[in-house]
């Protein structure tokens, strides 16, 4: 139940359009991706509420065993000014 | 409060440090809690581990306690600091040291800074 790059990269854009957004497939098995996402929205928010939006943006596809994302390193950043 | 709800705030409240994680702080069964628990571990934190492989209503009920879809979740004095990310980036960033001093966690300073050493 992979997920590729791209969907993941389209969800989070879906929530968060003007958002930079780099997915890295770190194992090549289209399971373990890091994401590193950049958006002025986050700014003035903590780190658990910024990963939450993101959360939030892939719509479950985290969840639990049935989830089709199995792991997913999560960076979040405020835009440098 | 279900059963599972109020099983997870007794434990969050009654030990000072929880991480909720897949398998034990001896042995882990997943990258991202064996991260985790290998920090707190190296910094000599005293923590209560959870695992959440053993029972799957505290799995899926601590998910929905803290509105956190991943697994490890540490809690210090009954917040919700993190998963694994985010406990990483502030180990590296001496946040978490920070943290701990704040709420008067015990910790090894000398093994925090080698493990920022060992990542500079």
């Amino acid at each position: 139940m992979a997920m590729q790059a791209k969907e993941i990269e389209a969800l989070i854009k879906e929530a968060l359009p003007d958002a930079s957004v780099e997915i890295t497939d770190l194992a090549g098995d289209g399971n373990h991706y890091a994401a590193e996402v950049i958006d002025e929205s986050f700014r003035g928010k903590n780190r658990v509420q910024q990963q939450r939006i993101v959360y939030a943006a892939l719509k479950g596809k985290m969840d639990g065993s049935h989830g089709e994302l199995h792991a997913l390193a999560l960076t979040t950043k405020i835009p440098d000014v | 409060m279900s059963d599972t709800k109020s099983l997870i705030d007794q434990t969050i409240k009654s030990n000072d440090v929880v991480l909720y994680m897949k398998g034990t702080k001896s042995m882990p069964q997943c990258g991202f809690s064996s991260k985790v628990a290998g920090v707190l571990n190296y910094m000599e934190v005293d923590y209560q581990d959870v695992n959440v492989l053993a029972d799957e209503n505290i799995r899926q009920g601590i998910k929905d306690f803290s509105d956190w879809p991943t697994i490890p979740q540490l809690y210090v004095k009954g917040e919700f600091v993190g998963g694994c990310d985010i406990i990483i980036e502030m180990t590296l960033s001496g946040e978490l040291d920070t943290m701990f001093d704040d709420t008067g966690i015990k910790y090894d300073k000398d093994a925090a800074d080698k493990i920022r050493e060992s990542n500079a």
